[in-house]
């Protein structure tokens, strides 16, 4: 088994086919999307593939060592960040086909007008700690 | 008793259960309740027989899950616990079950976490654990796994080489928890030899037993990955290699050679020589012809150009993973590795970096990240020691 990261982007990936902002939905279409994500993550515990998921933020800061006897600099939020996570998902699956697979049925989430999402996930695998038997 | 006697005990269990007439899943379900109820109460108050303990109270277990599934059930299965007396407490179940949770039609994932559990006796939780997994998502992973099996019929169960991949895949999967998985994977494939005389067994036996020979000297102090060639040697496990040679050699001798016996002659090799420059390589490439015969992968292919670049020097070695396709896991690492041996310690260190940015483990991108900067180190003091 092989883990996965899916990465959800407030901004920084390319556009989505279905690219409306999330206030301008409609309060059914909102229900509808967090069910369908809901779901999805049910789905995944019930096949025994999900490892955890959660949701961010966007307000989030840059943090960073301040020096010795100075407290940490913080800056933000990143009003500028070109690149901002919106949540993650990982799972645990047999093959990288099945992460792919995964990650597209999670992206395929309802939008504006019932029509699904499609926005672009990011897909990453997780290093693990296993030895090999190769020598 | 303790933890791992009791475990041991496990799949016997459930045979006795299914014979009883339960089925698989449910058996399989009473019996890991017995197994909490015995981790939770043994250590105060052993039992006399802790194998008739565990059969009784799987056993009410398994009656009451069913009263509660329905009543009407319960009626039907009227059993009289007190008039079965099981078949006598026999070694075949043991082995239908190494069959059946390694089942081809299982996903590899959910045939290790069904083994561990119904074979390894392990709980939910500790699988859970050693996998990095929530235990729900674990629980549901063997939920599954049983209804994929339950249609199996009991006299044909599977394939021992799906047996043996899904021991090998346990003994690889290293990771968290307190449950060690290649000790598990070592004591399961030692059960099994002791059920099946098929030399493959006994290969993959001997296998896990030279590999865990080295253990202690795979990493250092820091927990930082030491190849091979560099290990103490002084700290390998000579029982363990002595054990895993003599197993070797007995399946040898049945000359009916398989894949697992060609891996597992390969690590006595590494295990006979003294030094890393004692390597007996020329016997080396051998077998990996041998194991090429039998079971031609692409991996196989790159280990062989890698132990062919010491055998023949490492231009051969070159030569030989130019045929390979490049995208194979390692295919750069070995390439760093022989480009280094050839003595070209500038792009060895590129090579390396690269091979870094392509490794699937903590461990090994650590290692090829220090073998970059060792290089780079190396091939810039040779700079500066030529322009003086």
């Amino acid at each position: 088994m092989a883990k996965y990261l899916m990465l959800k982007h407030y901004r920084g990936a390319p556009a989505a086919p279905n690219d409306v902002p999330m206030d301008q939905w409609t309060p059914d279409e909102l229900a509808a999307h967090l069910k369908y994500m809901d779901d999805f993550a049910e789905r995944l515990e019930q096949s025994g593939e999900f490892v955890s998921g959660q949701a961010l933020s966007p307000q989030g800061v840059w943090v960073r060592a301040g020096g010795e006897g100075e407290p940490p600099v913080v800056d933000g939020p990143f009003a500028e960040t070109k690149d901002l996570i919106a949540g993650w998902m990982i799972i645990d699956v047999d093959s990288y086909d099945r992460a792919v697979e995964l990650a597209g049925e999670l992206s395929d989430a309802p939008g504006a007008g019932g029509k699904p999402i499609r926005e672009w996930l990011e897909l990453r695998p997780f290093l693990d700690d296993s030895a090999d038997l190769t020598e | 008793m303790n933890e791992t006697q009791l475990r041991n005990l496990v799949p016997a269990v459930i045979g006795v259960l299914v014979r009883r007439g339960a089925d698989f899943a449910s058996a399989e379900d009473a019996v890991q309740e017995a197994l909490l109820k015995a981790l939770e109460s043994w250590p105060g108050d052993p039992p006399r027989d802790p194998m008739g303990w565990l059969v009784t109270v799987a056993w009410r277990k398994f009656l009451d899950a069913r009263r509660a599934e329905s009543s009407r059930t319960a009626r039907e299965f009227a059993v009289d616990s007190a008039a079965v007396t099981g078949p006598a407490y026999g070694m075949d179940d043991s082995l239908w079950l190494y069959f059946l949770c390694a089942h081809p039609s299982l996903s590899p994932g959910s045939a290790v976490a069904l083994t561990l559990r119904a074979v390894g006796g392990l709980t939910t939780r500790q699988i859970a654990r050693a996998h990095l997994v929530p235990e729900a998502t674990m629980a549901q992973r063997i939920s599954r796994a049983k209804r994929t099996v339950a249609d199996v019929p009991l006299d044909r169960p599977g394939s021992l080489e799906t047996v043996l991949r899904v021991l090998y895949l346990v003994f690889n999967e290293g990771y968290g928890g307190d449950i060690e998985l290649a000790v598990e994977a070592i004591r399961l494939t030692r059960q099994l030899a002791s059920l099946s005389d098929d030399p493959e067994v006994a290969g993959l036996l001997a296998l896990m037993l030279l590999h865990h020979s080295r253990r202690a000297s795979r990493t250092d102090v820091s927990g930082r990955l030491v190849p091979l060639a560099e290990q103490d040697r002084t700290r390998w496990d000579t029982a363990l290699i002595a054990e895993g040679v003599g197993v070797l050699r007995a399946a040898l001798e049945r000359d009916r050679l398989g894949q697992y016996q060609a891996q597992a002659a390969i690590a006595a090799l590494h295990a006979d020589a003294a030094s890393a420059a004692e390597t007996d390589w020329v016997q080396i490439v051998e077998w990996y012809d041998e194991l090429l015969a039998i079971a031609d992968s692409p991996v196989v292919r790159l280990n062989r150009a890698v132990a062919l670049g010491e055998a023949e020097g490492p231009l051969v070695g070159l030569a030989e993973l130019d045929r390979l396709d490049a995208r194979l896991p390692r295919h750069t690492a070995a390439r760093a590795h022989l480009v280094e041996a050839a003595g070209d310690l500038a792009s060895a260190a590129r090579w390396y970096a690269e091979a870094a940015d392509l490794a699937t483990s903590v461990p090994e991108r650590d290692h090829l990240i220090r073998q970059a900067a060792r290089l780079r180190q190396e091939s810039a003091g040779r700079a500066t020691r030529k322009q003086e």
